[in-house]
């Protein structure tokens, strides 16, 4: 596993994480846990038209973790529900720029999982094998 | 004699591979140990040599394979000092023999209403399966209460929870988590007093330290042969003979068996009783060579090696900031083995094993199976973890240490 995944970015983002915190009238909620390392997240989306108009992200976790939920949660604004239905793995290399490895995936994945579980669960849906699989 | 960390290295052929492009440093021992080409050897001669099903063939290489396998099994009696191979059960690792004491000990044993006693430093391996078994017979499991400050169990808990009578006391002999040395003689003498059958998970313990099952009276004990250099797949339960006499198996089928009428059976002796259908012949004959390598180094001198470097490890980590370590106090070594858990102030556990591997240092991060231990009494999403074995020196240490000054650096602490 390259050490570049802990690119000057990455480290800056676990420090200074964008969207953090809370919507207290959020359209939906979703709570993840990831009982393999203990990493804990909640989704907060605001979501108007079909579209997300803000989100926000709480949850302890990873350098790993918390960096790819802070930079996902600045990608997704502004995104529609279809869009992120159809986000999966690659979207997650292309934001942090680097392919985490089979040891580190889970937590790359988590706030991606989190997200669309929200999405599902807003949507009245079954949360897809995809998703699952996340 | 002492311990030579640098020549035993030459004897484990994994130490000539590269991890990250750097020489492997390999401080997991606790999850399972490196083997040694005496193991290794052992294992390929076994399936060159004299491949044979054991116990049923009339011609020379079965013999022979009966003979090493059957002399494996004597080799661990001495080894934990029990009374006769009757008493040594092959199965595959110390949670498929924790599981056979609460599956069929504890089915025949167990009642309704009945105690069941653990501790808060167990594994899930010895949590899970007492859960399981009180849920099915409506028990009740309780537990021993971990001094989280000293990190050493309770004893004023045990006397107290002993007042309840348990059918069962089960505790680890080492914490995988802490490095705590529980003084299992003690416990044991406690629980009889109170009427208690006695098991002890020796998974940490019987590859790092002399083992007395006769001294610590215990009535069953159980540990694994691949964190004891032997190979994967194959672990023991120690247990008396007068209890096992009057177990009845779990499985049942070929081996186990004396005579089988269309109707009828009678088991077969210990310790075959226990072991149905072909036995994992060649981790046996592993085991075997591993007690060989380990008896020759001498146990005493094991556990002191690992002591000398623990209390290298700790006093190096003592002086970095931001570092805490969980686990019994320095001056404690007695009660403390080979193992050690850290957390870096500001850096999590995962981000901590990464940067160590980029290292070629291999340590283990997470809740180490002991969820309720890690999350609840230490109250720590996860924990890193770095355990020391007999081809560790301090020299690995050090490497250990300058990585946890790189992540420090990565993630700009000071
Ligand atoms: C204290 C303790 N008990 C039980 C086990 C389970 O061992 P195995 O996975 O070999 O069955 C372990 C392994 O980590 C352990 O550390």
């Amino acid at each position: 596993m390259p050490i570049d995944i802990y690119a000057e970015e990455i480290v800056s983002h676990y420090e200074h994480p964008h969207n953090k915190g809370e919507i207290t009238d959020a359209s939906v909620s979703q709570h993840n846990y990831n009982p393999v390392c203990g990493d804990e997240m909640t989704m907060y989306l605001m979501i108007n038209d079909g579209i997300v108009s803000d989100v926000k992200f709480k949850g302890v976790g990873c350098a790993i973790s918390m960096a790819t939920a802070s930079m996902l949660t600045d990608f997704i604004k502004g995104k529609t529900l279809k869009e992120i239905e159809g986000m999966g793995i690659n979207t997650i290399i292309d934001l942090i720029g680097i392919d985490p490895g089979p040891a580190r995936l889970k937590c790359a994945t988590l706030s991606l999982r989190t997200l669309k579980e929200a999405v599902f669960v807003y949507e009245h849906k079954e949360v897809d094998r995809a998703t699952k699989e996340l | 004699m002492s311990i030579e960390a640098n020549s035993i290295k030459q004897d484990f052929p994994i130490f000539k591979i590269k991890m990250n492009g750097k020489p492997l440093t390999y401080l997991d021992s606790t999850a399972t140990s490196q083997r040694p080409n005496q193991v290794i050897d052992a294992v390929d001669a076994y399936y060159k040599e004299y491949n044979a099903n054991i116990h049923r063939g009339i011609y020379q290489i079965s013999e022979r394979a009966s003979e090493a396998y059957d002399e494996s099994k004597r080799k661990v009696a001495k080894f934990i000092n029990a009374e006769s191979m009757q008493e040594i059960i092959y199965l595959r690792n110390a949670t498929e023999a924790l599981n056979l004491v609460a599956l069929a000990w504890g089915d025949a044993n167990i009642s309704k209403g009945d105690h069941i006693l653990i501790s808060e430093m167990e594994h899930h391996s010895n949590i899970v399966p007492w859960i399981v078994l009180a849920k099915k017979k409506e028990a009740v499991l309780d537990y021993i209460k971990l001094d989280a400050k000293k990190a050493k169990l309770d004893m004023g808990s045990l006397k107290e929870q002993l007042e309840k009578r348990p059918k069962i006391v089960s505790v680890t002999h080492a914490s995988n988590v802490l490095g705590t040395i529980n003084n299992v003689r003690e416990i044991t003498k406690m629980a009889h007093g109170k009427g208690a059958v006695v098991l002890i998970d020796g998974a940490q313990s019987a590859p790092h330290m002399e083992v007395d099952v006769g001294d610590i009276d215990c009535d069953f004990y159980a540990f694994s042969g691949h964190k004891m250099l032997a190979p994967t797949g194959i672990g023991v339960l120690y247990g008396k003979e007068a209890i096992l006499d009057k177990m009845e198996p779990l499985l049942t089928g070929g081996e186990m068996i004396k005579s089988v009428e269309h109707h009828a059976y009678s088991w077969n002796d210990l310790p075959w009783k226990f072991e149905a259908g072909t036995s994992n012949i060649s981790g046996g004959i592993g085991l075997g060579a591993a007690v060989d390598y380990l008896s020759s180094l001498g146990m005493h001198n094991v556990r002191e090696h690992e002591k000398q470097i623990t209390r290298y490890a700790l006093e190096k980590l003592s002086k970095i900031n931001g570092v805490t370590v969980y686990g019994p106090d320095i001056n404690d070594m007695d009660e403390r083995g080979g193992v050690i858990s850290f957390a870096i102030e500001g850096i999590h556990p995962h981000d901590v094993s990464q940067i160590f591997d980029s290292e070629g240092i291999a340590i283990r991060s997470g809740h180490h199976c002991a969820m309720p231990l890690v999350t609840k009494t230490l109250a720590q999403p996860a924990l890193s973890r770095m355990s020391f074995y007999i081809y560790n020196n301090e020299s690995d240490v050090d490497k250990a240490i300058e990585a946890i000054n790189k992540a420090k650096k990565i993630f700009k602490i000071a």
